[in-house]
């Protein structure tokens, strides 16, 4: 167990490591010259040299590679070319919300999945199952800026049942300041007992939060279905019916539990997916998340700031791996084994 | 109790491939196809702006009077020719690099597969949106960013294959009897890893027109005027909740490709590799930092 967690961590690092490396090549390497990009189009050769010098880019390729690194560990991210703030005090502003709206999205997936997926295996082949599949394949397959946009037409803009855009009523931020703990907004404002400010968090998360469960929840469902109808198969299952359990029983307690497993290790390759897809959603909902200063730093080349969510989400990922696979091991000893 | 396994597939597959017959057909027939080529370009029409659907205007017209069909159906010509094009060239180079990895093995494989590992740290859409943002925008551009960033699946997939293939007999016969490697590779070990790969690239076609319609909608992608579904659901933003045709249309255009290329992955699958009787779709296949095969 011990030796699996530490060549886990091991490799994660290194993984890390050639992740900053490539964000490296991505800022330094692939536009060309950034020098001429840093001091504008109107600099002659003699201040392009200077800015040069200045950045470091007259040193050797492993040395600016070195003391890039070295930033990075120092918590020194650069300087956005958009805000004129440090990159990381940027991204740790805004990293907050969009967890909340990343991880609202994989709630709902397991909430919804886990049972249609059950519902998909108990009646296979027939309407139900159909249905569920159908709606799996759709939700595999929308594009999730364009069904942000749909459902804030219908929910929001036509019926008034949701509010159209931002994450709180400011109105209500005002009479009821929100202590900050977590950072996330409700669950900060759930933990100080601020109800009002909870509910006003809570119906501008809805839209935003379904649109991002759609991937999830698609996903979740296929999965359950598909492992839950190989373990049918299985004599322990087959056992249980025998032994007269009734089939809802059979279903969710036995064919299920066998499933947990790929669906835990599911949820982190899902968190990285829908944390990328909750970028184009904060951008219709005016959400203030990593996906708005992404696209806006995206429109004006702002590489620092490029690079710096690039590298925050890439570390996340990894990191959200990580822990399932230690998880893992923990909860199951066969793993340490391997 | 797999009773996944069904005649219909057969069916399914051949449907599948009937319409994306058409579809390739429609995207180089469009000119004849639609009624107002000319607003694919830079062509636009002041006196019919923002007309719903109607028996002229099927899918009616956007903000600038331009038909709203004509240019979903030129649609075909940026997504999906970016993905199938993308997707192409990620086949090659990830074979490439996966059949060296998975047939020499050893420090050869170790090097190769850490740095596909780094790659595939970085959410698709992420690495992509980084790239398009210092890469010359336009579909260009595009196409490379996403190249860049798909290829290292193809390259994870072809090694676990050639790995197990590179041990049997008949390869190991292939080497007693002096075949060069350049040979055993493509001709004995390859052949092995075309079936994952044929299902894998038809999922992934979608996954492409996914990541790159929502890139062209951050503005990353195809620039005006260029008829791309992204783009298109991009410029209706502004009037989508007055009127909803001309945001609407480009949106279900890239939903039915993709779901059309995801249902083919599935029926391909069904079809090629009796031996899985779990079909997983548009899954992510493996995780950042696993030594494991996934």
């Amino acid at each position: 167990m011990l030796s699996y967690a530490a060549r886990r961590i091991g490799l994660s690092a290194l993984v890390a490591f050639g992740v900053v490396v490539l964000t490296f090549v991505i800022a330094r390497v692939v536009p060309g010259d950034p020098a001429a990009g840093w001091a504008g189009p109107r600099a002659g050769p003699a201040e392009r040299d200077r800015v040069r010098a200045e950045l470091g880019l007259d040193l050797p390729l492993p040395q600016q590679i070195g003391g890039y690194l070295g930033g990075v560990l120092r918590g020194d991210w650069g300087i956005s070319v958009r805000t004129h703030r440090p990159v990381l005090d940027d991204l740790l502003a805004l990293l907050p919300n969009t967890l909340q709206l990343v991880l609202a999205g994989l709630l709902i997936g397991l909430l919804v999945g886990v049972p249609a997926g059950l519902v998909a295996a108990r009646w296979a082949h027939r309407s139900p199952d159909l249905l569920v599949r159908t709606g799996a394949v759709l939700g595999g397959s929308v594009p999730v800026f364009w069904l942000a946009l749909l459902m804030q037409m219908f929910f929001a803009t036509r019926m008034g049942l949701l509010p159209v855009a931002g994450s709180y009523d400011p109105a209500v931020l005002a009479a009821n300041p929100l202590v900050r703990i977590t950072g996330m907004p409700l669950l900060d404002a759930l933990l100080t007992g601020n109800l009002p400010m909870a509910a006003s968090v809570f119906d501008h998360l809805v839209l935003p939060a379904l649109v991002v469960a759609a991937y999830p929840v698609a996903v979740i469902t296929r999965l359950v279905r598909a492992g839950v109808l190989d373990t049918l198969g299985e004599t322990h299952v087959q056992m249980t019916r025998a032994l007269g359990f009734p089939e809802r029983t059979v279903l969710a307690r036995f064919a299920l539990r066998p499933n947990w497993n790929p669906v835990l290790q599911t949820c982190a390759l899902i968190f990285g997916y829908s944390l990328v897809n909750s970028f184009l959603v904060e951008a219709i909902f005016a959400y203030p998340g990593l996906g708005g200063y992404a696209a806006a730093s995206a429109d004006v080349v702002d590489l620092p700031a490029i690079v710096g969510v690039t590298l925050l989400v890439a570390l996340l990922y990894i990191a959200a791996n990580l822990l399932v696979d230690l998880l893992q091991a923990a909860l199951d000893p066969r793993m340490g084994l391997r | 109790m797999t009773t996944d396994r069904r005649p219909v597939t057969h069916t399914a597959l051949a449907v599948c491939a009937g319409v994306f017959v058409l579809l390739a057909a429609a995207a180089l027939a469009a000119p004849l196809l639609v009624p107002h080529p000319e607003h694919a370009g830079t062509a636009t029409d002041s006196s019919a702006r923002l007309l719903a659907p109607s028996a002229t205007y099927w899918m009616g017209t956007d903000n600038l009077g331009r038909d709203v069909f004509s240019r979903v159906v030129y649609g075909l010509r940026t997504g999906p020719a970016i993905a199938v094009l993308v997707v192409s060239s990620a086949v090659v180079v990830g074979t490439a690099v996966g059949l060296v990895a998975g047939y020499f093995g050893g420090w050869v494989d170790e090097i190769l597969m850490r740095l596909t590992d780094v790659f595939l740290a970085v959410p698709a859409l992420l690495l992509a949106l980084a790239l398009a943002a210092v890469l010359p925008r336009g579909v260009v551009g595009l196409t490379i960013a996403l190249a860049l960033t798909w290829w290292p699946w193809y390259a994870r997939l072809v090694r676990g294959e050639a790995a197990s293939v590179a041990g049997r007999r008949h390869v190991e016969a292939c080497r007693a009897l002096g075949l060069g490697h350049c040979r055993i590779m493509l001709r004995h070990v390859l052949p092995g890893t075309t079936t994952p790969l044929l299902v894998q690239a038809s999922t992934d076609i979608g996954g492409v027109i996914l990541v790159a319609s929502g890139l062209s909608f951050l503005g990353l992608g195809a620039q005006a005027p260029t008829a791309d579904w992204g783009l298109m659901v991009q410029e209706s933003q502004n009037h989508f909740a007055t009127h909803w045709w001309v945001g609407t249309f480009p949106g279900l255009a890239i939903m039915g490709v993709a779901a059309l290329s995801y249902l083919t992955g599935d029926a391909l699958r069904d079809r090629l590799d009796p031996r899985s009787t779990s079909p997983r779709g548009r899954m992510p296949r493996r995780r950042p930092g696993t030594t494991e095969a996934g």
